[in-house]
């Protein structure tokens, strides 16, 4: 059976995939791609501006093609149907059979019809290509419009802030997100969404585009006022790509769209419509997993499974910006008749709930949650499995008292059937059913079910069911490090010092079972390092480090690694900074000045790292281990050697702290920042550790973070002389060494330590666990057995002998390939290797 | 040597391997990580992370989950079931296995 596919999107492949797995035997399947790539992630499109590539956003796995024998066609539009002939005629003239055919042909976005809606640097949001040039754009642009407030244009919106520029939203209804929030809602939006630092604009009807006085355009509104911008992206919605369907006489759907009926069929009984091109019952559905549900349903009727129907689809959405929580569920603008809501609105914390219950107040109809949406996915399988409400619905949106749980919906009260993860089709009895089978972490659920494997969504209400399930069945659910370990890291910790442990072989037999894995390994060698301090890379220790601790520098995705000399407090001669650059030119390491106040030398392959580390040494520079769960950097500014303002030397102190604490082992990497005043050059509110000067001594602030979820440091104590600095230092860096989690860093043990700053501040400065004295002794000991681990390492033969890329040829990795850029060198893209090969 | 008898081809002393751990071997143009686990259990597979197409795999912590000898890429620490080369995240991304073998102390792999 000869099978055509139009259309590579996100629905076409998954398709393609269920094809495969039904192993439809004799199909002879093409399909037929009009972009340029194969299909990839338009879900997650927005993330190609924070450094995603292509590739990673492909949805095609390795090898599928060749091992399904499908023929993939990219570059090809198909242009004609004859139904009568059973064939298909592309763009460039070919004309291909088949017995059934399938349309995945997506939507196009809507421009609204206005004059200059087509000047240069004006865009569309929908595939890599548009993107791509948007970035172009953006790089000579400093203000961009999107037009269309909904889901998408606020992903643009953000988007396009992300590049840099003052970006506005234009919107045509009174609030944003109109078909999703209410008024209330959209009002709280809206700040949200300024406070992103775009501008929002509603109830504004462009009538034409023109060129600008400050700006390459001008949009000019119908109430006579204008908005002027270097770059224009239209997302006023989506249209259905039917145009295929309407020329060949396939019926279509009341508001467009290609009709198809409950086995994804369309008018003829031999073409299948699946994904946003279709319409079913006159509806069209913008999101993907309908898409996939049609995706199966056509294959598996197509493969003959007669009873193979699609019923439906769930349009509850939630926005996926960082920072702006948005959900929508079902019936958000209580439209059923004889409902009723309950809200609940916070201006100061900037939070708007709402819910929506059936007239005898049994049933969840609706929700709106803006600014906090952590009950959505209680709320949307209340909706969805039409689940008995309790007595005072308005509990559910309504914040907890002090110490109270909310009555949230134990995952017992969902039917086995109660799909959770919409995605992939994965229901709460699949999940049981994996947990039965010996699933205990949600990294397992995902393997097997791959629940929570596409946009993440459902992950905690899936962990919620896994551990329910487990307890039902008696299983602890627990703390444990992994699988060999039946210990928390605290209790290991506690374990490996109070019976001098030293070795994993010796802490295995003693305390866990089968061979240990990629977590209990590096956990067990921090723990070593912390309490013992013994060379990293000595004897079976170097067997349990991972791979940027094993050859001491952090791994590249093409397998190289950098190197990272220290710089204590920012600090470098003139010589010192010569001799780094003398090796990066050397070798050909893309040099780069880091957000650590150092230098980072990127792209050196295993066997070079010797070679380059040995002349680093020379020329007097220490590890800077940027590659360990340790100490990174002490960030200073010029403080009182240099600044009109300073009080105190802040660099001297910095360097100081740098010496003391370098080459400490810790559950997760650690920063520090000394500022010589209070203006802060060196953002030490922002660190693990925080010291600032002022008139009476130093203040010292703990356990604040940058990164992925920035929390402002806390004051521990205030003025205080040096050595007590030191001293409370000592014994809140070793408190978290021994109490931490692995992976946890200091601003999230913090926020799980019980009783929060005054329990810190109990133990350490009141000694109430009488803790103090071991604490410090304990961090004496790591200062006074420091070593540069890279020193030790040049000069140890055997450990050398390690740094190879081949153990049986002296070639250097010819995978590795790189290109120039701006001047250096970076790793080359597959598509770059591809073309070099 | 009859056909049908595997090439067997040297890769380095048993020695030269870590307990724990893996190194790689160059092999007719083939990167081929080998493995040196628990009661000096040997095991090859391709050393490329068909995920990230970096040659790596051989820098990656081996141990066991469940009853799977596996190896976590180093990369995004996926698994790869040394016996059978699967990888148990994504099947897709799995690997090839090598039959290998130790004699007189010296580690030898067959491509065939
Ligand atoms: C090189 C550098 C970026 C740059 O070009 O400036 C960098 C690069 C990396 N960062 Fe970073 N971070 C760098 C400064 C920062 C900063 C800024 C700072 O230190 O002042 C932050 C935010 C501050 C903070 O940590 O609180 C930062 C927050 C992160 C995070 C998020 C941590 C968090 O708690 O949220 C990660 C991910 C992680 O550690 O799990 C990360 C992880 C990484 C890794 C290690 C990712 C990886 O595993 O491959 C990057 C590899 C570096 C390499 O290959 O050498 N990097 N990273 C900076 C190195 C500083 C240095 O000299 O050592
Ligand atoms: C920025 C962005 C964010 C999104 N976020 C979400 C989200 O959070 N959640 C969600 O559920 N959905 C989201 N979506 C929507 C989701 O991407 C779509 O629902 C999904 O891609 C639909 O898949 P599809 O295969 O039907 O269409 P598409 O993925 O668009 O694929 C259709 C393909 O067919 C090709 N084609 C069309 N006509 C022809 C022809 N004649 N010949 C050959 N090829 C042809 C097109 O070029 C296209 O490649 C988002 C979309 C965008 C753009
Ligand atoms: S923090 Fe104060 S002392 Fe340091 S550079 Fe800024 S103004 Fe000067
Ligand atoms: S709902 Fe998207 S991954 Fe589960």
């Amino acid at each position: 059976m000869k099978i055509i596919v139009i259309g590579h999107g996100m629905v076409g492949h998954k398709f393609l995939e269920e094809l495969h797995q039904l192993g439809l035997p004799g199909a002879e399947v093409t399909v037929l791609g009009e972009e340029s790539r194969a299909a990839y992630d338009r879900v997650h499109l927005s993330e190609f501006f924070a450094g995603k590539t292509a590739e990673d956003l492909s949805l095609v796995a390795p090898g599928f093609f060749p091992a399904s024998g499908f023929t993939l066609r990219l570059g090809s539009r198909a242009v004609a149907i004859d139904r009568r002939a059973r064939t298909v005629s592309t763009a460039d003239g070919e004309i291909l059979a088949y017995d059934k055919l399938v349309l995945a042909t997506g939507s196009y976005p809507f421009v609204p019809l206005l004059k200059g809606n087509d000047r240069p640097h004006s865009f569309v949001y929908r595939t890599l290509d548009d993107l791509e040039a948007m970035r172009a754009s953006g790089a000579v642009s400093r203000s961009g419009i999107v037009v269309g407030g909904g889901l998408l244009g606020l992903e643009c919106a953000k988007a396009l802030r992300d590049l840099g520029l003052q970006t506005h939203v234009v919107e045509y209804a009174p609030r944003l997100m109109a078909v999703q929030v209410d008024d209330d809602g959209g009002r709280i939006l809206r700040g949200k969404i300024e406070a992103l630092g775009v501008k929002v604009h509603t109830e504004r009807n462009t009538v034409d585009i023109r060129d600008g006085a400050t700006a390459r355009h001008r949009m000019v509104f119908s109430d006579g006022t204008h908005l002027e911008a270097d770059m224009i992206v239209f997302s006023a919605g989506i249209r259905p790509r039917d145009e295929l369907a309407r020329e060949n006489a396939l019926a279509v759907g009341a508001r467009g769209g290609i009709a198809i009926d409950d086995h994804c069929r369309t008018s003829d009984p031999d073409i299948y419509a699946i994904g946003e091109c279709a319409a079913w019952k006159d509806q069209l559905f913008g999101l993907v997993a309908p898409g996939y549900e049609m995706a199966r349903i056509a294959a598996r009727h197509l493969a003959g499974e007669a009873s193979a129907a699609f019923t439906g689809a769930d349009m509850s959405t939630k926005l996926k910006l960082m920072g702006v929580d948005v959900a929508s569920i079902g019936d958000a603008h209580g439209r059923t008749a004889g409902c009723r809501s309950f809200r609940y609105v916070d201006e100061c914390k900037q939070i708007y709930k709402k819910i929506v219950v059936s007239g005898d107040g049994k049933r969840l109809l609706g929700a709106v949650l803006v600014g906090n949406a952590d009950e959505y996915g209680t709320l949307l399988q209340m909706a969805l499995n039409g689940i008995a409400l309790p007595a005072d619905p308005e509990f559910l949106i309504l914040p907890a008292g002090d110490g109270k749980a909310k009555p949230g919906l134990g995952p017992d009260a969902l039917p086995d059937s109660a799909q959770i993860c919409s995605c992939n089709n994965v229901s709460k009895g699949q999940i049981a059913a994996a947990v039965a089978d010996g699933a205990t972490t949600i990294g397992q659920i995902k393997a097997c079910t791959k629940a929570g494997a596409t946009c993440g969504g459902c992950v905690p209400l899936v962990t919620q069911i896994m551990k329910a399930e487990m307890a039902r069945r008696g299983m602890t659910v627990n703390n444990h490090l992994c699988e060999h370990f039946p210990y928390s890291r605290q209790e290991l910790f506690h374990l490996i010092r109070v019976g001098n442990i030293r070795s994993f072989a010796d802490l295995l037999e003693k305390y866990g079972k089968g061979m240990g894995c990629d977590i209990c390994k590096p956990t067990a060698a921090s723990i070593f390092a912390s309490c013992w301090n013994d060379f990293v890379l000595q004897g079976e220790l170097a067997s349990l480090q991972d791979s940027n601790d094993y050859f001491l520098g952090n791994i590249q995705k093409n397998g190289t690694y950098s190197v990272v000399p220290r710089m204590p407090g920012g600090e470098v001669t003139p010589d010192g900074l010569i001799a780094v650059g003398q090796v990066a030119k050397k070798y050909g390491l893309y040099t780069k000045v880091t957000g650590g106040q150092r230098v980072d030398l990127f792209g050196a392959r295993v066997e070079q790292l010797p070679l380059i580390w040995e002349e680093l040494i020379a020329a007097g520079f220490e590890s800077g281990h940027a590659y360990g769960k340790s100490l990174r950097t002490v960030k200073s500014c010029v403080g009182s050697t240099g600044c009109r303002y300073g009080v105190d030397d802040s660099v001297g102190l910095a360097v100081e702290l740098e010496h003391r604490y370098k080459g400490l082992r810790a559950p997760h990497k650690i920063k520090f920042g000394v500022s010589g005043c209070t203006r802060e050059c060196a953002e030490a509110q922002g660190k693990d550790i925080g010291v600032i000067a002022t008139e009476r001594g130093w203040n010292l602030y703990v356990c604040g973070n940058g990164g992925m979820k920035p929390r402002h440091a806390e004051l521990l104590a205030a003025d205080l002389d040096k050595a007590t600095l030191i001293r409370l230092i000592d014994r809140f860096l070793m408190f978290y060494v021994r109490t931490a989690d692995r992976l946890q860093r200091t601003s999230t043990w913090r926020e799980s330590l019980e009783g929060g700053l005054d329990y810190l501040k109990s133990v350490l400065l009141d000694d109430t666990l009488g803790l103090c004295d071991e604490l410090e002794a304990q961090m004496q000991h790591v200062v006074d057995t420091y070593q540069c681990e890279w020193k030790t390492a040049v000069s140890d033969p055997d450990v050398r002998k390690r740094f190879r890329t081949f153990i049986n040829d002296e070639q250097a990795d010819p995978a590795i390939v790189f290109v120039d850029e701006r001047g250096q060198k970076r790793p080359a893209r597959a598509d770059e290797c591809a073309a070099l090969a | 040597m009859k056909a049908h008898e595997p090439l067997w081809l040297p890769v380095c002393g048993i020695a030269d391997i870590l307990p724990g751990t893996g190194v790689c071997a160059l092999l007719d143009a083939r990167h081929v990580a080998v493995f040196r686990v628990a009661d000096d259990q040997l095991f090859a597979i391709d050393n490329i992370d068909p995920r990230s197409g970096a040659s790596v795999l051989s820098r990656g912590l081996t141990g066991n989950l469940g009853d799977h000898l596996v190896v976590a890429s180093p990369l995004y620490k996926n698994h790869f079931d040394l016996r059978t080369g699967e990888c148990l995240e994504s099947p897709e991304h799995s690997v090839r296995t090598y039959p290998v073998q130790v004699h007189d102390g010296l580690v030898s792999v067959s491509l065939s």
